[in-house]
């Protein structure tokens, strides 16, 4: 038998706050798969992160940010787009490292904080845009 | 903006910061002006109490960190109380509690 597809989409225009609509998406497809409430807090924290760095970084003319929820029998994988400049991994790393060098560390902690909070997570980035993907086991 | 209210009240020597709602940038820096006027007013013992605040984000957790830093350098004290874990691991990785203390319970916070 064909499995149904289990996917929720979101798209959020790129507006503060709006990253708590995704929150709340969130919320609900993680009560629908039943997973501990201290796992859907870190999704949503760290799925805030990943809003608030394509509204901040992106530089998109759409101004726009696709959410997509991946509902999978073990895990759930949510991906995050926008249609931005893109940006080069090693050279935020770097300017990251310095400023954190200089002691400034107030800024640039939601990559980390994705990291941290979930089980894996992939950014893959260019001319047409950035996509984060983030996984969360059980 | 997302609801965020805050209520400042003094016990005994200590500034108790009632927070409920998103601490953003927005709510983070209402946060620290809060306790910037307090310590014009003379204190430095803080008590945020996040009973009634779910979620945070890095911007307004770095401007928590501003707010420690300075109470540091003037030798006071900040805790934290009621904290879920979440928020309890994002202030871990952002290198909040490296000056500040989180308590259970507010009464512990206000003894700290």
């Amino acid at each position: 038998m064909e499995e149904k597809p289990k996917d929720v989409d979101l798209i959020i225009p790129m507006i503060p706050e709006m990253e708590l609509t995704a929150t709340k998406t969130a919320e609900a497809v993680g009560e629908f798969m039943k997973l501990d409430q201290d796992k859907i807090e870190e999704i949503k924290m760290a799925l805030i992160e990943a809003c608030i760095n394509a509204f901040e970084h992106s530089k998109s003319e759409d101004r726009r940010v696709g959410i997509s929820f991946d509902i999978g029998s073990e895990e759930l994988t949510i991906q995050i787009t926008d249609r931005g400049k893109g940006f080069d991994m090693g050279q935020a790393r770097d300017k990251l490292q310095k400023r954190r060098e200089s002691g400034e560390s107030r800024r640039g902690w939601g990559l980390t904080i994705m990291q941290e909070l979930m089980d894996d997570v992939k950014v893959e980035s260019g001319e047409a845009g950035t996509c984060i993907t983030m996984t969360k086991r059980r | 903006m997302a609801d965020f209210e805050l209520n400042v009240r003094q016990v005994e020597e200590a500034g108790v910061l009632d927070v409920e709602g998103y601490i953003n940038a927005v709510g983070g820096d209402e946060i620290a002006s809060a306790c910037y006027k307090l310590i014009d007013e003379g204190v430095l013992h803080f008590v945020v109490n996040l009973e009634k605040c779910k979620i945070v984000n890095s911007m307004g957790v770095s401007c928590l960190i501003e707010v420690i830093e300075k109470v540091k350098e003037l030798e006071g004290k900040v805790g934290f109380c009621c904290v879920t874990p979440t928020m309890a691991k994002t202030f871990k990785i952002m290198g909040l509690l490296q000056a500040s203390t989180i308590f259970d319970t507010e009464a512990e916070a206000l003894q700290g």
